[in-house]
Formats: structure tokens, sequence, C-alpha cells
């Protein structure tokens, strides 16, 4: 009962946390991008976006942190028995996750919040994008922590303690520089598709301010661009990764498609109407296409649940080493069609914004505005996938996730998990009301931090920054 | 040696990590639970809120690396302290995220009702850890009682010993303190003399509760392992950091701000020299019966983590001490309660230097 329990809380606070986790990575770039266009032009337009997005990076930013926080101590409190097992390996970079990232990114957000007009300009400039850098820093060392639960690389096991035996081959892990690529580009076009859907919803009623329009049109225009780029190069990466899979964690691979039985030109299946066991009612399938994927050869053999699962039985001994089929299945076409919408949609705003008609079709606008769900369904659909087809594993081939959870009661799991929702669904509801507020807001209100006022003149004629909070 | 004393000193570093923690975000708790004793209006709350403004969110990171670093390098007393200390750290957990959305949601919306519930949010979210880092570390020197293999069994109310408790209120007493001393550095006119009366409240009652717990712990604790680095250097360190609490609301009192917050950190730092060494060489000691306390060696990561560890903190410390050192330097002016603005608009505060 506690396992069930342990597996719901750490599945909700880390889905929950990963809603704004990709958002502070790509909004911060983007805000970061913005601030520099205004930097070096001059321009008065990019400045006013760069501060009108900063508010809403700020309002997600603030909840991502902290729900941060509970992921830090998740481990011991609910899977302690894992925490031992790991820890000489996946601790070290959780530990460098806080030195390196956690701090860059805390410290300087806190300068780019209260040293406008304080620092230089250029500095200024230089404390986003060094909350930039730690935002991406922090995604590359909790992979190399999650990699390693994928594939564990440069460890030998001693005393039933996984030890550290080369901690370049932790970093060097193929699985981490692959989901890096994948997890910090598709970050970047969650970014990208809310400035996307925001400017265009923006420029479209900004109907009596011209040089407001203008700047909104301008900014869907960078999203359109970068987005498109973003998208495809999340799913080159992802499709790297796939192959990555077949080899090392071949259950993953099969269970993404539910193939049973070994076959060699595997087709894919878009949808399955009936049961996954193997007898579906309808399917559209698309041939060859899974051998694609996992061999990037026209007749590849796939291998299929049910010989993996023999093969497994003989190296790890009795038991199911088959993972919730329909889970996997449907998690995996989520977030494959979700990124397959997200590259029309962006090279649908590119073709029209280079044409200058990116307001002309209301269905285009409507496309823009609804299209900001579609990262966060692929973003949530994929962690989900990867790791709900990682088990019976926690670790994969060394630790199962049955054995790794903390010996203490199902009450007290109930009580925290039952707490942790009442929280995240209120500060969920708060940050929602709090963004579609931010993505109201004036363009020319210069005030960081709503709406006090703008800027104080000091008795020396400068501008003084107002108190912030 | 090489081993024993690279698990020594990472023992040593996470007691570094957390008496960083708790001398920085120590005056963040502080202030926040001080705040409503000592403001008149709208715009002195948002001094006191902008007064750790800057630097809140780059002190809460101490906490994460420490709790990283206990992971990393001491796999066992992370997993053991944290299933264990399971509801009470649960409760920290809920504070600081109700504390930390505070200061970020609280200037969304003018509307009295919303403000005052994150003003709620900041001092609740404030005060809990504030009594709670106290309780668990009052827990950690006087010892819980643990099973043969090593876990802790008695929940939440188990933690709750009136030794306990008289902990925790002496760390909030002590945070309030450090908090109000921290005020009065970066305020000035009638908030800063008003926090100094908070600082002087607040010190009479730390001294006493500090002692308190000193007392009670050099008396009743688990006994200190002979010949060992915690049979007299926790007590000698502890009546310090006493000694130094005293010595600041004396400082405060004559309006030496500035010192009298040297001494409050270095009342928080002796304190936690004391709580680390009194540990040694245990990290989680047992009250009935020492065998079953969880060692420094039995719970250290093997040599390779370490080492890692070791040249990556030697590589990046000095950068994020001297970065976040910088910060302060930035924001070191004291904030100044701005001339009444032409109708009486509290919220267009400015603020400026202090001529």
């Amino acid at each position: 009962m506690t396992l069930l329990l342990a597996r719901w809380q750490f599945a909700i606070v880390t889905v929950f946390h990963f809603f704004f986790v990709p958002v502070t990575i790509g909004l911060g770039f983007l805000v970061a991008v913005m601030q520099t266009l205004a930097y070096r032009r001059q321009d008065p337009g990019w400045d006013r976006l760069s501060r009108f997005f900063g508010r809403l990076f700020l309002i997600n930013l603030a909840v991502g942190v902290v729900t941060g926080i509970v992921l830090e101590f998740q481990f011991g409190m609910n899977w302690s028995s894992y925490s031992v097992f790991v820890g000489n390996i996946f601790g070290a970079p959780l530990a460098i996750e806080g030195l390196l990232a956690f701090f860059l990114e805390s410290t300087f957000v806190g300068l780019w919040i209260f040293g406008r007009g304080r620092l230089s300009p250029r500095l200024h400039l230089a404390t986003i994008w060094l909350v930039s850098v730690g935002t991406v820093l922090s995604a590359f060392f909790i992979l190399a922590a999650n990699a390693w639960m994928q594939h564990p690389v440069g460890y030998r096991v001693v005393h039933g303690q996984a030890v550290l035996t080369d901690f370049w081959a932790v970093l060097g892990n193929s699985t981490l520089w692959e989901s890096f690529a994948h997890t910090v580009l598709g970050a970047f076009a969650t970014g990208g598709l809310l400035v996307l859907g925001i400017s265009v919803w923006r420029a479209h009623r900004e109907t009596s301010n011209e040089a407001h329009r203008s700047a909104f049109l301008r900014a869907a225009g960078l999203a359109a661009a970068f987005t498109l780029v973003a998208v495809i190069l999340t799913s080159v990466a992802g499709d790297a990764q796939a192959r990555l899979m077949d080899s090392q964690q071949p259950m993953k691979m099969a269970s993404a498609e539910a193939l049973y039985q070994t076959k060699s030109g595997a087709s894919f299946s878009l949808l399955t109407i009936g049961d996954l066991s193997g007898k579906p009612v309808f399917q559209i399938r698309v041939p060859h296409v899974l051998s694609m994927i996992a061999d990037l050869s026209w007749n590849g053999q796939v291998r299929g649940i049910d010989q993996i699962q023999q093969a497994e039985t003989a190296k790890y001994g009795p038991g199911s080493y088959v993972p919730v089929i329909w889970l996997t299945y449907w998690s995996f076409r989520a977030m494959v069609g979700a990124g397959m919408l997200m590259i029309l949609l962006s090279a649908w705003a590119l073709v029209l914004a280079r044409r200058k008609r990116l307001l002309a079709s209301p269905w285009f606008r409507r496309a823009a505005l609804i299209g900001m769900a579609l990262p966060f369904i692929a973003n949530a659909t994929g962690w989900i996938f990867t790791e709900a087809g990682r088990q019976p594993w926690i670790v994969y081939g060394l630790l199962k996730t049955a054995t790794s959870v903390s010996p203490v009661s199902a009450a007290d799991v109930v009580a925290t998990l039952v707490g942790f929702v009442v929280i995240y669904s209120a500060l969920g509801a708060i940050d929602v009301m709090l963004m579609a507020r931010a993505a109201r807001h004036k363009l020319d209100d210069l005030d960081d931090h709503g709406g006090h006022g703008g800027h104080a003149e000091s008795s020396a004629g400068g501008v003084v920054p107002e108190l912030v909070y | 040696m090489p081993f024993a004393n690279l698990n020594t000193t990472w023992f040593a570093l996470i007691g570094l990590l957390w008496a960083g923690y708790l001398f920085l975000e120590g005056f963040d708790f502080g202030v926040a639970v001080v705040t409503p004793f000592v403001i008149t209006d709208e715009t002195d709350r948002r001094l006191c809120l902008n007064a750790v403004g800057p630097v809140w969110d780059g002190n809460e990171v101490w906490l994460l690396v420490a709790g990283g670093a206990t992971f990393a390098a001491f796999p066992l007393w992370y997993a053991r302290l944290f299933s264990g200390f399971y509801l009470a750290l649960f409760l920290v957990l809920v504070a600081l995220i109700i504390r930390g959305v505070s200061f970020e949601f609280r200037g969304k919306d003018d509307r009295p009702g919303w403000r005052r519930t994150w003003d709620v949010a900041n001092f609740v979210g404030s005060l809990v850890p504030a009594v709670v880092w106290g309780v668990a570390f009052t827990d950690f020197v006087h010892g819980v009682p643990l099973a043969a293999d090593g876990r802790y069994n008695g929940g939440l109310i188990g933690l709750l010993h009136p030794i306990a408790l008289v902990g925790g209120l002496a760390s909030l007493a002590l945070f309030a303190l450090h908090g109000s001393v921290f005020l009065a550095l970066k305020t000035s006119g009638d908030l800063a003399q008003r926090a100094r009366r908070a600082a002087r409240v607040s010190g009479l009652a730390a001294v006493v509760l500090l002692a308190a717990t000193v007392a009670w712990v050099a008396l009743t604790g688990r006994p200190a392992v002979t010949g060992s680095v915690s049979a007299v250097l926790p007590l000698v360190l502890a009546v310090a950091a006493v000694t130094a609490v005293g010595g600041a609301t004396l400082l405060v009192v004559r309006r030496r701000d500035g010192w009298a917050f040297i001494a409050t950190g270095t009342a928080i730092l002796l304190a936690m020299g004391a709580v680390f060494s009194r540990m040694f060489p245990a990290v989680l000691p047992a009250s009935n019966r020492a065998a079953n306390g969880l060692t420094i060696a039995g719970a250290a990561s093997q040599h390779n983590t370490l080492v890692v560890m070791t040249v990556v903190a030697a590589c990046f410390t000095p950068f994020v001490l001297a970065y976040q050192g910088w910060t302060y330097w930035v924001f070191r002016q004291r904030l100044v309660r701005p001339a009444a603005a032409p109708g009486g608009e509290p919220t267009r505060a400015a603020l400026a230097p202090e001529a």
C-alpha cells in the first residue's frame, strides 16, 4: 500500500513540478534574447516585451522553485531504500546541481529583479543570461541522475550499494546527452509556443496602439522561427533516443508500440481501438515505421514483449518485466502527436509571419492560443512514458521499484499525498489565474511587479527603482 | 586514514552548509516573524519584505545543497533522517512552499484579502521552519530512540520531547533576534527603532531559552563519547553562543547594529558548531542505546564519490561565495521610507540611498 501511494505521490509532485520547469528554461532563454535585442538595438519595443514576458517568467518561476524543493527531499522521505542503494552515484549530481545551478539561478534572479536601474544595463543583461545558464545546467545535472536510472554506467555493486567507479562515465552517459538535448530543446519549444500564443492574441487585441501591435508581432515572428527550429531538433533528438532505448531498454521500445511478437519491418500504429494485448478491434497502421524508429532500417527487427520477457526472466529471475502497456502505448502517442502538431503550428506561424499575415486568419489565432497546451501535454506524457516504461525497474537491471520504498506507514504517505494535492491544486489555479492576468497586462507599464505605478524620480533626477515586492 | 579524513571532512562541510543556511535564511525567517510587531502600515510591511527581497531565494539554496550533499556523501543519513523525521520535514516543505510563493504573489493584486492571505503565508511559512529546525537539531544532540536496525519509528510526537520544544522556541527567538537586527541594519528611522526594540525582547528570550536548552542537554542528554571531540568542545561552543546572543542584545541597545549582526551571526555559527561536534562521531545519535545510532563511518559514501564531491566543491564554492557576497554588496544600502507622496499613496514608495 505504501508503495502504491508513494508512487502516486512521486508521479504527482514530479509531473506538477515539470509543468513549470520547461517554461522556466524556455521562457527564461527567450526573455534573455529579448533583453539582448533591446540592449543591442536600443529598441524600446523589445525592452517592453522583455519586461512583459519577464513578469510571466517570474510568476512561473516562483511555483517552479518551491515545488522543486519537495523533490530534493522526496527520495529520502518515500524512497529511502532506493536512496541508500543509489546515493553514492545519484546524490552527487543532485548536490552538484545545487552548487552549480540553483545558486546561479536563485542569486542572479534576485539581482535581475532588484537590479534594474541599479546595475548598469550591460550587467543587468548579464544577470538574466546567468539565470538562463543556471536553468540549463540544472537540467543537465538532474538528467545525469535520471539517465543513470535508465542506463547505469560507471558503477560497481558492493554490499547492496552501487558505488562510483567512474564519474566521467556517469557524465558521459549516452542516455544523458540525448535526453539532455531532447529535454532542453523541448523546453525551448515550450517557451516559444507560449510567447507565440500570447503575442498573436495580444497583437490582435492591440487595435489602438500601433507600436504595441507591431512589438507583439515581432515577438510572434521570433517565437515562430525559434519554436520551429526547437521542435524539429527535439524530434531529431527524440528519434536518436528511440534507437538508444531499443538497445538499452528494449522492453520500453516494445511497450511503446504494444508489440508482443518480435517482428521485422514492424509497422507503427497511430491509434488502436479495443485492447492492446495483441488483438485490437481496429488499428491504423503505418508500415515499417517502427523498424525505422528502432533500427533506422526498412526491415529491421524489433523485439516483442513476449520474447523480451523470456530473455529478462532468464537474466534476472522469475517475475514480470512488462510495464503497464496502455500507459506506455498512449503516453508515447500523446507525446509524439503533440510534437507533430507543434511542428505544424510553428511552421504555419512562420509562413504567415513571413507574409506579414499573422493576424489574417482567425483559425490560426485560435490554433496559436490552444496550441500553448501542446508542449505541456508532450512534456508530461514524455516523462510518464520514460518513467513508466522502465518499470518494474527503478534503476534498470539493478533495483526494482517495489523494493525501493521507505519503511513509512501508509497513513503518513496518505497524509502527505493529500497535503501536496491540496496545496498544488491551489498553487496551480492561482498560477494560471496570475499568468492569464499578466498576459493581459499593458505593454507600456514598465513596472515589473504588478500594478504599483512606474518609477519614481529621485532628487538627483535619475530614475530609482521602487520597492519591488 | 584518508578514508576517515574525507568522511569527517564531509561531516564538517555539511555542518558548515547548515550553519550557512541558518545564518542566511535565519534572518529571512526572523524578519518575517517580527514584521507584524514592528510595522505600522503597508509601506513598513513592504520595506520589511524588500529588505530580504533580493537575497532570500539564494539563501534558501543552502538548504538544497545541504540536502543534496547529505544524499551524496552520507546516503544512509539522508535516507534514515528524512524517512524517519517524515511529517516534520513535510511541515517544513509546506511552509517553504507557501512562503516562497508569497513574495511573488502578494504584490499581484491590491485587494486587502489577497494581501492578507500572503502576509499570513509569509509569516507562518517562516515561523514553522524557524521552530522545526530548532526542534530537529535539539533532537539530534539529545538523541532520539532508534530501533536496533537504526530506524526511527517515533513519529512526529516522538520528536516533541519537552527539551526539543524548548530548543524550538530557542531557535525561534534566536532567528527573531537575528532578523530584527538585520531589519535595524537595512531600514531607517522609526521602523529601525522598532526593530531594535523587537531585538531587545527576542534577544532576552533567546538568551534564556538557549541557555535552558544547553543546560538541559548537558545534564540529561545522552552521554558524550569519552575522549572524543564531543566531550568538551560542544559545551564550550554552546556557552560561547549564548554569550554571543547576550552580547548582541547589549549591542542593539547601544545601537551598534552592524556589530550586533555579526554577534547574532556568530551565535548561529557557534550553535551549529556545538550541535555537530556534539553529534560526532554519530550522524544520527540514539538516546536509548548508543549502538543503535548511525555513525559517520557507517553512513558515508565510498571514497570515489567523496573525492569527486571534494574536487567539485573546492573548484566552485569560491565562485558561489563571491557572487553571493557581491549581491549583498550591491544591495547594501538601507531602505528609506519615502516622503509621503501627494495623495498619500503608500504603494508608490521609492527607495533611495540614505543621505
